[in-house]
């Protein structure tokens, strides 16, 4: 009985024992993991004198959830380009108005004025990329920069084609096929798209994120939704794999260091978005990262495989990324019933 | 009849066991393989290097998760195993008493509710009463969710034999505490390990309640490997884990040489 | 002294022992019923209430009390005209994973049992190392575990190379992205929830019973359905339950070896807290699940306590 006592005694010391510190000279990042160099901690820390705790979470929607339900004690988050918006319209962030930076000059000016932060008062520039798909142009020769692939795919693509298990990235690339707007609403539209995706879903192998790489470089899929940061990844893994530009369109996202309301740091905070402004250092983080830098004059510091990279150099012919911001309630809700009934 | 033929054998068991061992390890032995890699795939083979456990010996966030993770679930699988083994007794001492029921049902709740609804749940609590997140919010929650995984094998070996074997000890004038040392222990000891093991791999791999229970310095091993949603597995992760291997491996060696004296409490 | 005063001394004896037993399982009881109670009846309580509120416009609640959530959940407004229709869909996701289930937690007894008993009989020394040799694979994170299981039992992978360069097939076996698959994955993801309490339960067998009745010309498999299993049946129970109500919830295996073409309870619920930012329906649905689980087991819980109690 004493043993249970001083048990449970020790467990509600534990609780209170390890609430997060927040003394001077700190800086909690929560971040994915493995997407920012250690080499570029280390040499902040040293620059700064600010000791770097770095947590990892998995989803703009998990960040989200987490920081709804109160969370506090992180100083900088990277969230993706529509998760900004919202994080902004709830009063999540602290504005700290980028352009006072010293180094805001950096900024690629195509990146400033974006429609999740106009004039960048709450974020800057982290990595941006595209969502595409990659085909294995040894089972598939013909022409691949067309949502075709995924939605009428050729015969030899039938029943080897991987989605990524998120409901905005099949459900916009079908908008984007039937040439409709995004963030939809109009039930006949969306009638269409239910029957487009129901139809569709026969030629698909499988819906699957967290092996979305594996599963084009072992061959399982010759046709494939991914990241182009990936695509690049999968084709060091297997040479004939190539990303697709659909002519119909394809999303592009950017993720961007913001700092959370309520973050016991805020100046190291600012001093961390200042930091990753510098071109050499946004280099190192795209070296890392291997996707692209919101950054002007990262060029000299790239990796030459970058310089050429068919996954981050759009060709000419491309048509511009589409960035979708964060739809109302009624559009997310009937998106989750096409959603549903797709996987029922 | 053949007098010497063990009657407890049955043709097939051994080798159906085997066979689930040879299942069971089958995806380790690509693990650890892949973790000598020269590329960065997991799936395709690129020459052999130590390069990923240099990496890992230089990375010192996944070491630090792979602590957390270790320390977590030791010290989550071991409050859980206590408190079930405490109830167990409770509940299995006497056959019928008020609350019985409902005891049983509360314990198993925690196996009922969806992990993300634990998590939510959680996290919302936690914060509404001030408890910070971080190392001790997890351990908390994964003590509250693993004691069901503990309770169910120790009553498994217990029900409906308990309560003779402590009247005997009772009408030996041994004490409570003699008779849970001497009596009740040594027979629950198998169904304890059982729980425990099993409490330790449910804290060890769970990803959805430690991701929103978790707080600032309190990364853990699943955490860090479901976050890499932008770069990918890499075999870096391969290397921990067959170090984890190895280390799972030092215990069951060291069991089995243990194993050689009596066993315990026998 | 007179017989009445010592009856009275006697039933006063009960009745302090009487007290200290009850004290005695107050003081077992009490850590692990209180800490449930805290930190998990307590924090479900507030999803109780989120079922019955009105989402929030980027996840959370607004306090408004809506009944939405449970109507959503059998029913659906059309696309045009906003009546309401019956639609089965969510029925359907629960009914299927609840098979899947059922499935997975038989195949998972029938490899297991035998597992089980196999490390049971063995000798002393052995035993542990078996027990721990059960749960090591465990160490490592399902994700890569699964990824690894998905390359060996590929088309092209290194089992139906195996098979095939020694002649068993002719042709590959087709496992990963099929329902075989998802069977796979959940029976690897669950065995030792499987095997253990199992392990727990026959170990402590007294096997002079199945000398008895082989001395009684009992068949061995006979002995094995009418004595063995009978008496290790608490046992099977608590693999069931760690076995059944997990797969319930789980999704990575069946995403990645039978290709997520289906939604699960799991997913199910776990997207309406994240991508479609619906907290409330997200907790009626959790609230529906937990009600039918838990139902069933106290159905159980009562039909087991009064088929036994006489036995005593």
């Amino acid at each position: 009985m004493k043993k249970t006592l001083t048990i449970s005694a020790f467990l509600l010391g534990l609780v209170f024992l390890t609430s997060p510190a927040s003394a001077e000279g700190k800086l909690n990042i929560y971040n994915w993991f493995d997407y920012l160099p250690q080499e570029l901690i280390d040499k902040f820390s040293a620059e700064h004198d600010v000791e770097v705790t770095m947590d990892t979470y998995d989803s703009n929607e998990s960040l989200l959830a987490k920081l709804k339900s109160g969370v506090t004690g992180y100083d900088v988050a990277v969230p993706g380009d529509y998760m900004v918006q919202i994080l902004i319209e709830e009063g999540m962030l602290e504005q700290v108005n980028a352009s006072e930076f010293e180094n805001f000059g950096n900024m690629d000016p195509d990146w400033v004025d974006v429609y999740f932060d106009p004039g960048r008062l709450y974020s800057v520039p982290y990595q941006w990329g595209t969502t595409g798909f990659m085909v294995d142009t040894e089972v598939y020769g013909g022409e691949i920069d067309t949502l075709e692939i995924i939605f009428n795919p050729p015969a030899e693509l039938q029943g080897k084609i991987n989605m990524l298990k998120d409901v905005n990235d099949v459900l916009n690339a079908g908008l984007r096929y039937l040439g409709l707007d995004r963030c939809n609403e109009n039930p006949e539209d969306l009638k269409k798209l239910n029957d487009l995706l129901t139809n569709a879903k026969q030629h698909w192998l499988s819906f699957n994120s967290d092996g979305a790489k594996e599963v084009l470089v072992s061959g399982d899929a010759a046709a494939g939704q991914i990241w182009n940061g990936f695509g690049m990844r999968a084709r060091a893994e297997k040479a004939s794999l190539k990303y697709a530009y659909p002519k119909e369109g394809f999303t592009g996202w950017m993720d961007n260091i913001v700092a959370l309301k309520g973050g016991p740091n805020l100046e190291n905070a600012k001093k961390f978005m200042n930091f990753m402004l510098d071109p050499e250092n946004a280099a190192m983080l795209t070296n890392f990262a291997r996707y692209t830098a919101g950054v002007s004059g990262t060029e000299p510091f790239l990796d030459d495989d970058l310089k050429t990279a068919h996954e981050t150099n759009l060709p000419a012919s491309a048509p511009t990324p589409d960035f979708v911001p964060p739809c109302n309630d009624k559009v997310v809700k009937l998106y989750d019933r096409i959603w549903t009934n797709l996987l029922k | 009849m053949n007098p010497t033929r063990d009657l407890k054998r049955y043709p097939g068991f051994g080798g159906i066991t085997w066979a689930c061992l040879v299942f069971l390890y089958g995806p380790l032995i690509v693990i650890a393989l892949y973790s000598f890699n020269e590329i960065r795939s997991i799936t395709v083979w690129g020459g052999f290097s130590f390069s990923w456990y240099v990496k890992a010996f230089n990375n010192d966030l996944i070491q630090r998760a792979t602590y957390n993770s270790l320390i977590i679930a030791v010290s989550a699988a071991t409050a859980s195993t206590i408190c079930a083994t405490a109830a167990a007794l409770a509940i299995l001492r006497n056959r019928a008493f008020r609350g019985r029921e409902a005891s049983i049902g509360i314990i198993s709740l925690p196996l009922m509710v969806p992990e993300i609804v634990t998590a939510i749940a959680s996290l919302v609590f936690f914060v509404l009463v001030g408890i910070p997140l971080g190392i001790g919010s997890i351990l908390l929650a994964h003590t509250v969710f693993c004691i069901p995984f503990a309770y169910l094998p120790i009553t498994a070996r217990l029900e409906g034999i308990e309560g003779h074997y402590e009247e005997a000890a009772r009408d030996l004038y041994a004490d409570s505490w003699q008779t849970f040392r001497y009596v009740m222990l040594p027979m629950m000891f198998p169904g304890i390990v059982a729980g425990f093991m099993l409490a330790f791999i449910i804290s060890l791999d769970d990803f959805i309640i430690t991701n929103f229970v978790a707080g600032p310095g309190a990364t853990t091993l699943p955490l860090a490997i479901y976050g890499l949603v932008r770069t990918g597995l890499t075999p870096e992760i391969n290397a921990v884990s067959t170090l984890l291997l190895l280390v799972s491996i030092f215990f069951v060696t060291l069991s089995y040489l243990l194993g050689k004296k009596p066993g315990p409490g026998r | 002294m007179d017989s009445t005063g010592i009856a009275q001394r006697r039933t006063e004896l009960d009745r302090i022992r009487a007290r200290r037993i009850l004290k005695a399982r107050a003081w077992l009881l009490s850590p692990a019923l209180l800490l449930i109670f805290c930190f998990l009846i307590l924090p479900l309580c507030i999803i109780v209430v989120y079922s019955f509120l009105t989402p929030g416009t980027y996840g959370g609640v607004v306090w408004d009390f809506s009944l939405e959530s449970y109507i959503q959940f059998l029913f659906e407004r059309d696309f045009f005209d906003d009546t309401l229709a019956f639609s089965p869909a969510y029925l359907q996701i629960y009914f299927r994973s609840f098979v899947q289930a059922l499935v997975t937690t038989i195949v998972c007894f029938l490899i297991g049992f035998p597992t089980a008993y196999y490390i049971a009989t063995l000798p002393e020394r052995k035993k542990y190392m078996w027990v721990l040799l059960i749960t090591v694979p465990y160490w490592i994170n399902l994700l890569i575990r699964t990824i690894a299981m998905l390359f060996l039992i590929r088309n092209e992978g290194p089992l139906n190379y195996a098979l095939i360069s020694i002649g068993a097939i002719d042709e590959p076996i087709k496992i990963a992205y099929t329902n075989f698959g998802v069977g796979l994955g959940l029976i690897y993801t669950y065995l030792p929830f499987m095997v253990l309490p199992l392990y727990a339960a026959i170990e402590r067998f007294d096997f002079r019973l199945v000398e008895a009745s082989y001395d009684l010309y009992a068949n061995q498999w006979t002995i094995l359905r009418k004595i063995i299993l009978p008496l290790v049946g608490p046992g099977i129970v608590a693999g069931c339950l760690l076995v059944f109500i997990p797969s319930l919830g789980s999704f990575i295996a069946p995403d990645l070896l039978g290709g997520g073409k289906k939604l699960m309870i799991g997913n199910l619920i776990a997207l309406q807290f994240q991508g479609s930012r619906n907290w409330p329906f997200g907790s009626a649905a959790a609230v529906i699940l937990m009600t039918m689980v838990l139902c069933a087991l106290m159905v159980y819980i009562r039909q087991q306590s009064k088929s036994r109690i006489p036995l005593h």
